[in-house]
């Protein structure tokens, strides 16, 4: 008796529709293209900046627009979500081993957002906008 | 308060068949399978085999999650067949063997690529120092073995390999159980084995591959955690690639 085994072929490109667990997956690979979008913006302000105040305003101007108030909204709710899916597996990545024990999960996930939040607010702070 | 775990009830089981002598490909074979309600599917499966259809082929041996050969598909989500509950389904349960791998015959997958890709790993101490038996045993403290010993739960039924869909798409991956092994010896004080083993799974078909989806965390019936073995992994390789470009001073 000879084998033959069956080999299940798995389809390239639309294999994360099989399972919502793979569909989380993508939406937290996805999101940060959002991401990307952004920082690519801010580089351009700054980039305008260094231009001169007319071509500073001319960018500023272009903010306001609805259409980039919308994906600003968008841009923050992704990131938002990337954020914290990324925060919430953190520990698995950076589990703190003190003594006989592991911190708690929580605790590592915890740490993320307390950092976050701190600096955030020093940020703003800092920006002048507290 | 009725007891009604010994109460018989009519199952359907849709199971996979493939006989590679006679079928071009697998087709599902439906069963009405009268079961106990405190059965799990592998009870289901034997009962199966004993008085409806002998030629069914799966495997499995201890009937109490320790051997890791009864993993299969469970309505789509990789179990052992030992563990999972008839009283946790309802309606029709589809068996299936385990998904990315090859279907040897029924529910048996073929298992030789993870065989291969565990022994490429030296899943086992590699001392790191010379000792003698006049030396006595080793010691470890309760602290080193807590580093280590998640890891070594691993019963090798290839679940998380069925779960990642990396390991579906590049099946060249290492994948996690296997990976999760050699982290589980890197990790342990008596062995100096790491460098040899990084050579395998600190590489584009080890670590690197893993994107980390997390779904082998989700289905490992022992909670291994691979997801968090192959993020060290890579935590640790990425250390070591800077401690060696940038700062090779430094005594590692
Ligand atoms: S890591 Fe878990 S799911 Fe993977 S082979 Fe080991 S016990 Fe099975
Ligand atoms: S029969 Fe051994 S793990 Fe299920």
């Amino acid at each position: 008796m000879s084998r033959r085994p069956y080999v299940r072929v798995v389809p390239r490109t639309t294999w994360f529709f099989r399972h919502p667990r793979y569909m989380r997956y993508m939406a937290r690979e996805v999101t940060c293209i959002f991401i990307g979008i952004y920082s690519v913006m801010l580089l351009v302000g700054l980039v305008r900046l260094s231009q001169g105040s007319a071509q500073y305003e001319g960018f500023l101007a272009a903010l306001r627009q609805p259409g980039s108030v919308l994906f600003h909204l968008l841009a923050l709710a992704f990131s938002l979500y990337n954020t914290f899916t990324w925060f919430n597996v953190a520990p698995k990545a950076l589990p703190v081993q003190v003594g006989d024990e592991h911190w708690p999960d929580s605790v590592v996930a915890g740490g993320h957002y307390v950092v976050w939040v701190g600096l955030s607010l020093f940020i703003l702070f800092w920006a002048g906008v507290l | 308060m009725t007891d009604n775990r010994m109460a018989i009830r009519q199952v359907e089981l849709e199971v996979l068949r493939y006989n590679p002598e006679t079928d071009q490909e697998p087709k599902l074979q439906k069963f009405t399978v009268p079961c106990v309600n405190e059965w799990c599917v592998l009870d289901a499966l034997n009962y199966l085999k004993d008085n409806l259809d002998p030629t069914l082929a799966y495997r499995w041996s201890c009937h109490m999650q320790v051997c890791g050969s009864c993993g299969m598909m469970i309505n789509g989500e990789p179990k052992l067949a030992c563990k999972a509950m008839l009283r946790d389904y309802s309606g029709v349960i589809r068996v299936e063997p385990l998904s990315h791998f090859p279907i040897e015959r029924d529910l048996v997958a073929v298992a030789d690529d993870f065989m291969a890709k565990l022994k490429r790993v030296k899943p086992y101490l590699i001392p790191g120092e010379k000792r003698t038996l006049a030396d006595g045993e080793y010691k470890q403290t309760p602290a080193q073995l807590e580093r280590y010993k998640k890891y070594a739960m691993c019963i090798n039924c290839m679940l998380c390999y069925a779960a990642c869909p990396e390991y579906g798409l590049t099946p060249k991956f290492i994948g996690p159980g296997a990976i999760s092994l050699a982290h589980r010896y890197n990790q342990d004080s008596r062995d100096g084995g790491r460098d040899e083993r990084q050579e395998e799974i600190a590489t584009s078909e080890g670590v690197w591959e893993c994107t980390f989806v997390g779904a082998c965390s989700d289905v490992c019936p022992k909670h291994v955690d691979p997801a968090s073995a192959l993020q060290q992994v890579k935590v640790a390789s990425t250390v070591d690639w800077y401690l060696e470009h940038f700062m090779s001073w430094v005594k590692k």
